[in-house]
């Protein structure tokens, strides 16, 4: 997500109103009025989030399909923008993927769904970052095959409902959400609302991301706040919760600037792929998961309490500066200053000393491993 | 006891020829959460609008400047470890440094509290 500057024309989600009954700051973001932070503040909602269930309206980001005659014309369109594996993918089926750049950028980062009704054969739904949204379509409208089209499906709003509770909350409310496995997708109905709910989230917690008709948004929206575990929770711990994570914001830990390798998201370039390649930017992207690439996204963990923000510069043990932070603040959950930013790959080996400048002053601080909180996924058992 | 305030939201307690610095809690509720707190050294010496102290909440960081010039005599050693004392106690025991005054008359041009209320609510 890229945050935007103030204008006059900000737009609204369908739950706009709900925010501001609800007491949110609400500000600027990709284009958006959002909700920064409730009354209960941007600590206590990540902290609540960790420990109950967060609802965040992520109605800003963008829905989309991807609309062919088959499943297999449909996945080999969106395999030519791509490094993912889409043809194999199953039934309700999810993933992560990335819009490659011809010289081996990235795009945007997107969640990539196969419907897990057979009538819907030949749709991919696509769910893509706010302020990546006209980007995103443009390219790839520009880039598909005759008889596979694009539709926005701007009619939509989607909600995240995040932490280790959101499972028996949405249980009461939808009878088939709680034996999903994480990434995968379902059509329900929740509450008496026709809905898309996906077992995945931004937070490293098991949740769900669940995508309603705008106009049966904010019913949906209060039937679940009703809910003594479930808090709205703001975009602010929505930030400090997936960094926590070591998830990637786009436009700060990824853009068209750096490449998959790069940002540590090989898991992201399916097997198949890498054999056959045939995705934009594969000569570059091949390349670098087989030599490694020159600098690498790592965790940073500051030592002491002052957090290290964007833009911090980094620099090795003898004073060079090697890299920048491109995500850092205070971890409410790691109780302390967090961190991600590119190093070279010499300089990326867990426990390798960094030095980082903030306010002029050096602060010591080290590599570590990612996530800072270790994730929560729902797994199913076998 | 005089305070006055400045357009930056930090207040300055006089006390005899010393004052008392911090942010006021108008500034506090528009931080958030504290979580981190950088003061000065005692022994500093600032020029009235120096940057003098950094108060970060979990989402961004924020200068505190030098609402008067002065010298700084103590600062509030508590804050680094607790720094949610600013959140709780922002215009008492949330205070951040104190100063001896070098240029008193600089006190002329900050806000009384009845001033400061009335900006604060053009805000």
């Amino acid at each position: 997500m890229a945050d935007s500057a103030a204008t006059d024309l900000l737009l609204e989600t369908p739950l706009a109103g709900l925010h501001r009954e609800l007491g949110a700051k609400m500000v600027p973001f990709a284009g958006y009025s959002m909700p920064v932070q409730y009354p209960l503040g941007v600590l206590s909602e990540h902290n609540w989030t960790r420990a109950s269930a967060g609802l965040f309206d992520v109605s800003h980001m963008g829905q989309a399909v991807l609309v062919g005659p088959d499943h297999a014309t449909t996945a080999r369109a969106l395999e030519a923008l791509t490094p993912g594996e889409f043809q194999a993918l199953a039934l309700g089926r999810i993933r992560y993927t990335l819009l490659t750049t011809a010289e081996g950028g990235i795009i945007d980062d997107l969640m990539v769904t196969r419907p897990v009704d057979p009538a819907e054969d030949g749709r991919l739904y696509l769910v893509v970052n706010a302020g990546r949204k006209a980007i995103d379509y443009a390219h790839i409208a520009a880039n598909l095959p005759a008889d596979v089209r694009l539709e926005v499906a701007d009619d939509l709003a989607l909600v995240a409902l995040q932490g280790p509770k959101a499972a028996e909350v949405l249980a009461r409310h939808s009878t088939d959400s709680a034996t999903m496995g994480f990434m995968t997708a379902i059509r329900t109905v929740v509450d008496g609302h026709d809905c898309h709910v996906s077992r995945s989230g931004y937070t490293g917690e098991d949740g769900y991301e669940i995508s309603v008709a705008a106009d049966r948004a904010e019913a949906l929206v209060r039937t679940l706040l009703a809910e003594p575990e479930v808090e709205a929770i703001g975009l602010g711990a929505r930030d400090s919760l997936r960094l926590e994570a070591g998830l990637c914001l786009y436009g700060h830990d990824i853009d068209e600037a750096t490449s998959p390798g790069e940002a540590d998201l090989g898991f992201a370039i399916a097997k198949r792929r890498r054999a056959e390649g045939g995705f934009p930017g594969a000569g570059r992207i091949l390349s670098e998961l087989a030599a490694g690439p020159a600098r690498v996204r790592v965790g940073i963990k500051p030592q002491g309490r002052a957090p290290a923000r964007e833009g911090t510069v980094i620099r090795d043990a003898a004073g060079v500066e090697i890299g920048i932070v491109t995500s850092g603040g205070f971890g409410p959950t790691a109780g302390g200053p967090v961190a991600m930013g590119y190093v070279p790959a010499e300089c990326a080996a867990i426990g390798t000393p960094l030095t980082l400048v903030v306010r002029g002053k050096d602060l010591a601080a080290s590599v570590v491993a990612l996530p800072f909180v270790p994730h929560r996924y729902f797994r199913k058992q076998a | 006891m005089t305070v006055y305030f400045t357009k930056d939201h930090e207040w300055v307690r006089l006390e005899g020829d010393a004052a008392y610095v911090g942010i006021t809690d108008y500034a506090q509720a528009q931080l958030g959460d504290v979580v981190y707190v950088e003061l000065p050294e005692v022994g500093k010496t600032f020029a009235k609008g120096d940057e003098a102290a950094v108060v970060e909440s979990v989402k961004a960081a924020s200068d505190v400047y030098a609402p008067v010039s002065g010298l700084v005599i103590a600062v509030n050693s508590k804050l680094p470890d607790s720094p949610s004392t600013i959140n709780e106690a922002a215009e008492t025991d949330g205070w951040f440094m104190k100063l001896t005054l070098t240029e008193p008359d600089e006190l002329q041009g900050l806000l009384d509290e009845a001033a400061y209320k009335a900006f604060v609510d053009t805000l």
